[in-house]
């Protein structure tokens, strides 16, 4: 197991040190000089070179991503005499649009996205599988029929459209959900706030993810209680409860962990049109606006962070399948 | 000998939107202790689905059940096609166990051994988990399975497929019922493996003088270890009696059949396998008459009956010999030598 979680570690490193090197590649190949953007519009050329030698942008492209490659580890440096600053290990850079280094806006930009996307992963698997167990265990009933056009209705609505119409329904027609108008508000300073705060992002994430894993639990229990070792359980003389809890579920549920963590990862790396819908200062518009505005060590930092998250998600999977299913085990 | 089960005129037949499918039109068969009964059939005849609702394992509302299924258990005669869902459940694993076709995925990949093991004696018998593990431990060991504490403990992806037929065995008689259904439980497995199961089946048979209702395609299983057989065709017992009977004086055309479609090692033989032409009737529409008439060889010697428009009936031939066709019982005898001279062991 220990050796298996090493290879799997370095794996990891390499897929990182590709993906890091891939999204350099693509910035400085585009036809924009970063050292002229970071000083803004008419700025005077000479203004432009002192910018570009003190970001560091004056040196070959090998030379800067190996500056960035180091900084993770030491930290890094920026300018000379008054001008100059520094951001500690471990740095991914300085953003000259936010005038911040990029670690603390991913430090400010994380606990948004990650109350997001946990909320969210509670809710959808409240729903989607208690939903999906229900439609499973009342097939062909009204029930089942409900969880069917809600499905339908789930996974066609995009989450621009579920968002918008839970904004103008929910909140601005019926006032059910108050729109939080603050800022972001932490679970830890105050807990009522933050539900409101995050309640419609939720729904608006989980309403998607819900649907999909209705269909997927239905149909994954159905699939499993047609299996010989069902009929196995019935003939033991176990009663239906017992039938379903524990020998049903424990098979159809397995795939949907797997699936659970993966959907999970993905989340985690911003959940860009919800966080824009609500005007969340999570990691998805953080890097959308560091596309918008070629602000490359934001969106290199933000897609090794998103890489990170999937790799080790895939790794606790992994090892969570093996825990569930004996077959897998190493 | 006592009576240990006892089915009735049981019709079964599942709905669908092209018709009512029959696959048992009105069996009666009876087990009694420390007997063996087969049942005998190519797939469709409707075998399976006789074993699987003496256990009532068919969904009830999509399934229709007709006739009665008669359990004896400690409490009394208890009807499975009447009784209500709790009563048949107390039946199942108690007083009447299954065995599956398919070893590999009878058992729950998920659980070990011991764990399945537990469960179903745990179900029947307040006992605690340790006393339910010692019993599977136990149970394992008289199945034949070497090192039972150690493999017990381990997982169903870990043991051969004659290794699991014998977990599955042993899941079936930790409660030591008197019935046992095995359905087909020797098709899945090779030819040395069938062998020691049937070999350890009679053994375990004596021992708990149970009832085995055997469910099988296989013409050599049943004649190594029947006492009865019930041959069935298109949902209906075409011919039953004892295993002397079937093999060497069969007496229905399609029992006949059956034993010339099986090769012989011996002799010479004309290179070609021989087999029944033509296909099953459908289930849905039954043929009016005899069901087996567009395929049966032996139409032509039918006198005073007509096998398209009259169905024949389950008619004694000699003591415990019954046989479902309009032949005289002359012409059957005759018939049946001459299938059984050609050289059926």
């Amino acid at each position: 197991m220990l050796r298996f979680i090493a290879r799997r570690a370095a794996y990891a490193v390499i897929t990182l040190l590709f993906v890091s090197m891939a999204t350099y590649a693509i910035f400085a190949i585009l036809p924009f000089d970063p050292a002229a953007l970071s000083c803004g519009k008419g700025c005077r050329p000479n203004l432009i070179e002192a910018n570009r030698i003190r970001l560091g942008f004056d040196k070959p492209i090998w030379e800067q991503y190996w500056l960035f490659l180091s900084g993770i580890f030491v930290g890094r440096n920026y300018g000379m005499g008054n001008a100059a600053f520094s951001c500690p290990a471990p740095s991914f850079g300085y953003s000259f649009n936010e005038n911040a280094c990029v670690t603390d806006l991913v430090k400010q930009a994380l606990p948004v996205t990650l109350s997001l996307a946990i909320g969210a992963l509670i809710i959808w698997l409240f729903m989607g599988v208690g939903l999906g167990v229900l439609a499973a265990k009342m097939k062909n009933s009204p029930v089942d029929t409900g969880a069917t056009i809600f499905v339908l209705i789930g996974t066609s609505l995009p989450v621009f459209v579920t968002g918008l119409l839970f904004l103008v329904f929910l909140t601005i027609k019926w006032n059910i959900i108050p729109l939080s108008l603050t800022g972001y508000i932490s679970i830890f300073s105050n807990p009522p706030g933050f539900f409101v705060y995050f309640i419609l992002p939720w729904l608006t994430l989980a309403f998607n993810f819900s649907a999909i894993y209705t269909r997927f639990t239905r149909s994954a229990i159905l699939e499993t209680a047609s299996e010989d070792y069902i009929r196995t359980a019935v003939a033991k003389g176990l009663s239906p409860k017992v039938v379903l809890r524990k020998h049903t579920l424990r098979a159809a549920l397995s795939p949907i962990a797997t699936m659970a963590g993966l959907d999970f990862a993905a989340l985690l790396g911003g959940a860009i049109l919800t966080e824009t819908i609500y005007n969340l200062p999570g990691l998805g518009r953080l890097s959308l606006k560091a596309v918008y505005d070629f602000d490359l060590s934001i969106v290199v930092a933000t897609t090794l962070f998103a890489a990170t998250i999937v790799i080790f998600m895939n790794l606790l999977v992994d090892i969570l399948y093996a825990y569930l299913d004996p077959r897998v085990r190493i | 000998m006592s009576k240990l089960l006892e089915i009735k005129n049981l019709k079964v037949s599942f709905p669908t939107d092209d018709g009512d499918v029959k696959a048992v039109d009105g069996i009666d068969l009876t087990l009694n202790s420390g007997e063996t009964v087969a049942i005998v059939g190519e797939s469709g005849s409707g075998k399976t689905v006789t074993s699987l609702s003496i256990l009532g394992l068919h969904n009830r509302a999509s399934t229709n059940l007709s006739g009665e299924i008669l359990v004896t258990t400690q409490a009394g005669v208890v009807d499975v096609v009447s009784a209500a869902e709790q009563d048949v459940r107390s039946i199942r694993g108690k007083n009447a166990a299954m065995i599956f076709q398919d070893p590999m995925s009878s058992l729950h990949p998920y659980y070990s051994i011991t764990n399945q093991l537990s469960e179903a004696y745990r179900i029947h018998n307040k006992v605690s988990k340790q006393a339910a593990h010692n019993r599977s431990v136990e149970m394992l060991e008289l199945v034949g399975i070497p090192e039972p504490a150690k493999r017990a403990k381990e997982f169903p992806h870990q043991f051969s497929g004659g290794m699991r037929q014998r977990v599955m065995i042993a899941m079936a008689l930790i409660n030591n019922p008197k019935i046992l259904i095995a359905d087909e439980p020797t098709t899945a497995l090779d030819v040395t493996v069938q062998a020691q199961i049937l070999l350890l089946l009679r053994d375990l048979q004596k021992e708990f003088k149970m009832g085995i209702l055997l469910i099988t395609h296989d013409l050599g299983v049943v004649a190594e270890v029947a006492d009865r057989v019930n041959v069935m065709y298109a949902g209906k017992v075409v011919e039953s009696g004892s295993v002397e009977d079937i093999y060497y004086q069969p007496a229905a055309p399609y029992t006949m059949g059956l034993l010339s479609s099986i090769p012989s090692v011996y002799g010479k033989g004309t290179g070609k396998l021989s087999a029944i032409p033509g296909q099953p009737p459908s289930l849905i529409n039954l043929p009016k008459g005899c069901g087996f008439e567009p395929r049966c060889t032996l139409k032509h010697l039918v006198t005073g009956a007509n096998c398209v428009t009259d169905k024949p009936n389950l008619i004694e031939d000699s003591a415990g010999h019954f046989a479902r066709c309009h032949l005289d019982l002359e012409t059957r005898k005759i018939e049946g030598k001459k299938v059984a001279a050609k050289g059926v062991k």
